[in-house]
């Protein structure tokens, strides 16, 4: 286990849900109480100092539905963890965004494109998507193909021609063999 | 006393005679004039100067864009068939070149700067993108510029070359030099032919 992850559990071993290892890439999973304590602790203990990124994962059928991802490492030796903050659908998690600058517009895009609010965020609003566009598109139940929508004098959505694809994965699958990607056949 | 074969005192003696000369030096060779009349239809000489002087808008929303500003550049130089003056105001262009990626978050602002370009106009579609949607089957891209502006050219590629873009280029000229621009200049705007978008 690497000395980051040990030390993080040391001083929050109860908020922790499990930590996981994978080809040298070290992954805590955290409870959503204490993102704020232990992102402040990643970043002025443990040499964190940087937020490479900030993620989601919708895992559609399971519970809590979506994962909140944080990508930290450090500057001079390049350590890298992973923090996982598992988010249900009608919850939401506290922002960074007064640890690290950036994670404002990085929280901005997981909110436009997965729903996820961010409590205390300066300024929540959509980044990509437009004003009073109504659905979060890279949730798992929103086609591919897009849904129609219409604002006047802003902008309009229509459906694109899928040509019997998508050619998707299925994020239900059990097996390879039904995991590999197959053709949805939307509209 | 004057010589009677001079001329002068011909002249002087018979002024009727001198006009009449006078009158014929006027449509005879004239070396300043010669070989700089040429005779031709209105609608040719109009669609002549419109299509060498071509002033694109470019509309660069992606990477078609780079392939829009090498044509521009040295090296394939678009200004050999007289559409190198890229205008970034719409009010003084004559053709919209949309290279790349339209958004439906962008889609309006093109079809508003389509809107403020003066007629008449021309638009190429530059790439599989603007043409259709390209490879972006997504809720985010506008499945071909067509559906909010009328197209004359449509290049493929991803991106064209250079070269197909100045085909593209040609082509229009091609087409431009059909056009009966007479009959255009008082008559209303032709309605503006879109498939729509798909809904």
């Amino acid at each position: 286990m690497s000395d980051l992850v040990k030390k993080i559990q040391e001083h929050y071993g109860e908020y922790i849900t499990h930590t996981k290892e994978f080809r040298g890439e070290h992954t805590v999973v955290i409870k959503k109480e204490a993102v704020k304590a232990i992102m402040q602790y990643c970043r002025d203990h443990l040499d964190l100092v940087m937020l490479l990124d900030i993620c989601s994962v919708d895992h559609e059928s399971i519970d809590p539905r979506f994962e909140v991802v944080y990508e930290l490492s450090t500057l001079d030796n390049s350590h890298h963890i992973r923090i996982k903050v598992p988010v249900s659908e009608d919850e939401e998690v506290d922002t960074v965004s007064h640890i690290w600058a950036t994670a404002d517009w990085h929280e901005r895009e997981v909110y436009d494109m997965m729903g996820i609010r961010f409590t205390d965020h300066p300024n929540l609003k959509r980044i990509l998507m437009w004003e009073g566009y109504p659905y979060h598109p890279l949730r798992k139940e929103f086609p591919l193909a897009g849904k129609p929508t219409d604002m006047p004098d802003v902008a309009t959505t229509g459906v694109a021609p899928m040509e019997g694809g998508p050619f998707v994965t299925s994020s239900t699958a059990t097996d390879t063999v039904s995991a590999e990607p197959r053709a949805k056949g939307e509209s | 006393m004057a010589s009677p074969t001079s001329p002068t005192s011909e002249q002087a003696t018979n002024p009727e005679v001198s006009s009449e000369k006078t009158d014929q030096k006027d449509f005879v060779y004239d070396s300043k004039v010669e070989g700089n009349i040429i005779f031709t239809r209105v609608d040719s000489a109009i669609n002549w100067m419109r299509k060498n002087s071509l002033w694109p808008m470019p509309m660069g929303l992606a990477c078609c864009a780079i392939e829009l500003m090498a044509t521009a550049s040295a090296r394939f130089d678009i200004s050999r068939f007289g559409a190198e003056v890229m205008r970034f105001s719409p009010r003084q262009a004559d053709v919209m070149i949309v290279s790349g990626t339209v958004t439906y978050k962008m889609a309006l602002a093109v079809k508003r700067v389509w809107d403020q370009m003066p007629e008449p106009k021309w638009c190429i579609a530059m790439g599989a993108c603007a043409s259709s949607g390209g490879m972006y089957r997504s809720y985010a891209t506008l499945q071909g510029i067509d559906r909010l502006i009328p197209v004359d050219v449509y290049i493929s590629g991803c991106p064209p070359r250079p070269e197909a873009l100045i085909e593209g280029l040609l082509r229009l000229q091609r087409e431009i030099d059909k056009e009966e621009s007479t009959k255009g200049l008082k008559a209303e705007p032709k309605e503006e032919v879109v498939k729509g978008l798909a809904i």
